[in-house]
């Protein structure tokens, strides 16, 4: 019998799977499986043998009935990762696009400054802030005295916070927008932090912008306000949905309802319980995410 | 008569706009006054930002510098009057500095060089090849970088735990291998492309090679080179931004990455960060030190000693890097 003689597009065929093949395993087994086994063990109650392995017992949605009615923080710590990302999504990116802005221009040091502001990434280490946090709480002397030593901290800048924000309260500026700027202000070093990335990607995004527009917003007489939103801004929109992603991801890999998940199953042995929680979390994530692309997709303009 | 009083006119104005005096004088000096506050108000943000970002590791640097007697006198800000290197000596001594580094960055080189190579293939792959459910396969790619770990911590434990891929283990040595605390599992997942973030590296090298003109190729195997040698001796050499980008970001990820480690309880000895967790206690009750804001002189020291090749490696490389992150698309 005559063998069959493979096309070329066949051959490459092959070859494209066969480079894209270890990863493809690796996805099947550790990705699909996982999930699959995931979702099992949140319906179920997992005892593990002395052998080795382990026995499932189905007990329905005893689980996520719990996680939501009676367990202590669950609900709280979800609440507040959740609460906790979506404040600071938008201050991130509009953060790191006024920085991309800022260090787009030609100065002296810019290799040096950028080099600093990707610091934070590089330098981002769970285990040193814990340590850090760890000890700082050993030297004011316990967990209860964390709270005393930042009012006396605030304190002692000399600056009376509470002034301003009952000044602004009697302008009848809406609590709430208050509340938001006075915790955006209280976090802005862990917006500095976490904007490394980001700002590296609008930079890219800025510099991809062609100049022959700037030259014709010019020549038709549009001032730099009318060219940043007419020009910049909708020409760096496609970035904005890669930055929420990344940050997103980002501000949830570090959340406390992983360190929850993870203690759940590994302190407490509770197996089941900690795959709700990773569930429920995953679900909220990706919830989040789908809303955020697709409100910010309809308005963005592609401009290839 | 009328058209020489016409050109006479029109010589005046010639002359009249082109004198500097009258060129929208007011106009010129205004906008060079805002460009020098614009100037100056980037100047102070700038600084003020880096201010932040350096701050805390300034503060670090300086505390492991000090002797006790710094430390108690409040006299003493920043700069410490007697600066001593006891510190140093004595973190580097409890956390076995030399050995455990040398160890980690094997291990964190090792696991570099592993992802390079996987992610670049992978990536390679979706680039530049057509085959059935590629957008499929690429999508799943997005939803790797998307899910969060945790979701599939559990089940990746409970494999490793009890390692036995389609029961060949217990076929042939009658019983399920162990594989925790062994950096095993990590170098298994890695391989097969579901390592620290490989999602990311495989999505920055797609980009990359889709941006790398198809002529290369084209002459290639006009010249007679087979799909691997293209991709190892062409192609992988032209990348060179994004595996520099992908080498320092992996490299850095997996020195730091503590999920991973504490998840397959990879020994201290390997992987250094986690060494940092228990440094303070370890000093409290090898060396007697009970003083707490003296022990943070010790925990700043080995910070410092456990951040520092990261830090060399990072400026060392970061040229190319940061030129690297702009130009292999982690942009879209």
């Amino acid at each position: 019998m005559r063998k069959r003689r493979l096309t070329l597009s066949q051959k490459k065929m092959i070859n494209g799977y066969l480079f894209i093949l270890p990863w493809l395993i690796g996805f099947i087994f550790f990705y699909i499986r996982s999930i699959i086994l995931t979702t099992e063990f949140s319906f179920s109650k997992l005892t593990v043998e002395a052998v080795g392995g382990y026995q499932l017992e189905y007990v329905g949605l005893d689980n996520f009935i719990y996680a939501f009615r009676e367990h202590g923080t669950f609900k709280q710590v979800l609440t507040s990762s959740v609460f906790n990302m979506v404040i600071d999504i938008p201050l991130i990116i509009f953060f790191s696009l006024f920085m991309a802005i800022l260090l787009n221009r030609q100065f002296k040091g810019r290799t040096l400054v950028r080099v600093i502001f990707f610091l934070p990434v590089i330098m981002n280490s769970s285990a040193i802030s814990t340590a850090l946090d760890l000890s700082r709480q050993m030297v004011a002397g316990g967990i209860s005295a964390g709270s005393s030593q930042m009012a006396a901290e605030t304190s002692a800048t000399g600056v009376d916070i509470y002034y301003y924000i009952d000044l602004f309260r009697d302008l009848a500026m809406p609590d709430r927008i208050l509340d938001y700027i006075v915790a955006a202000v209280g976090r802005i070093n862990n917006i500095i932090t976490a904007s490394g990335v980001q700002i590296v990607i609008f930079l890219a995004a800025l510099q991809s912008i062609p100049s022959s527009m700037y030259e014709v917003a010019k020549i038709e007489g549009a001032t730099a306000y009318e060219t940043f939103w007419k020009v910049t801004f909708p020409m760096v929109m496609p970035h904005i949905i890669t930055n929420i992603v990344y940050t997103v991801i980002d501000s949830f890999a570090e959340s406390q309802v992983v360190t929850l998940a993870y203690n759940t199953a590994f302190t407490d042995f509770n197996y089941g319980l900690s795959s709700v929680f990773s569930l429920v979390s995953t679900a909220i994530t990706c919830l989040i995410l789908v809303l955020a692309v697709g409100y910010i997709q309809k308005r963005t303009f592609y401009y290839n | 008569m009328d058209t020489g009083r016409n050109a006479s006119l029109k010589n005046r104005i010639k002359a009249i706009s082109e004198n500097p005096k009258f060129i929208n004088s007011k106009k010129g000096m205004k906008s060079g006054l805002k460009q020098l506050l614009i100037k100056i108000f980037s100047f102070i943000v700038i600084v003020g930002i880096c201010y932040v970002i350096l701050a805390p590791i300034i503060g670090m640097v300086v505390n492991s510098f000090m002797s006790d007697a710094d430390r108690y006198n409040p006299m003493v800000y920043m700069i410490p009057t007697s600066p001593t290197l006891e510190k140093y000596k004595i973190s580097w001594a409890r956390m076995d500095y030399l050995p455990t580094m040398g160890r980690d960055l094997l291990y964190s080189g090792t696991l570099m060089l592993l992802q390079v190579f996987i992610c670049s293939m992978v990536g390679y792959g979706f680039a530049r090849f057509q085959f059935p459910f590629k957008k499929l396969l690429f999508a799943c790619v997005v939803v790797m970088i998307v899910i969060p770990d945790h979701t599939i911590m559990l089940p990746i434990y409970m494999t490793f735990k009890n390692f036995d891929p389609l029961g060949l283990m217990t076929l042939f040595a009658g019983k399920p291998l162990v594989l925790m605390s062994t950096p095993i599992p990590m170098y298994i997942m890695t391989i097969f492309g579901c390592g620290v973030r490989s999602g990311l590296y495989i999505y920055i090298f797609n980009q990359f090679f889709r941006g790398l003109p198809k002529e290369i190729e084209e002459a290639a195997l006009v010249d007679g080179a087979g799909t691997w040698y293209t991709y190892f001796r062409i192609m992988l050499v032209n990348a060179v931004p994004a595996v520099v980008t992908v080498a320092v970001f992996s490299m850095v990820w997996q020195y730091n990455d503590t999920f991973y480690a504490r998840l397959f309880l990879i020994s201290e000895d390997i992987v250094i960060s986690k060494k940092i967790a228990t440094l303070q206690m370890v000093i409290a009750n090898v060396d007697r030190i009970l003083d707490t804001s003296i022990q943070e002189l010790y925990l700043n020291a080995g910070i410092v000693l456990i951040m520092l090749p990261i830090i060399i490696i990072y400026i060392a490389l970061q040229k190319y890097f940061i030129e690297g992150v702009e130009r292999s698309g982690i942009v879209g």
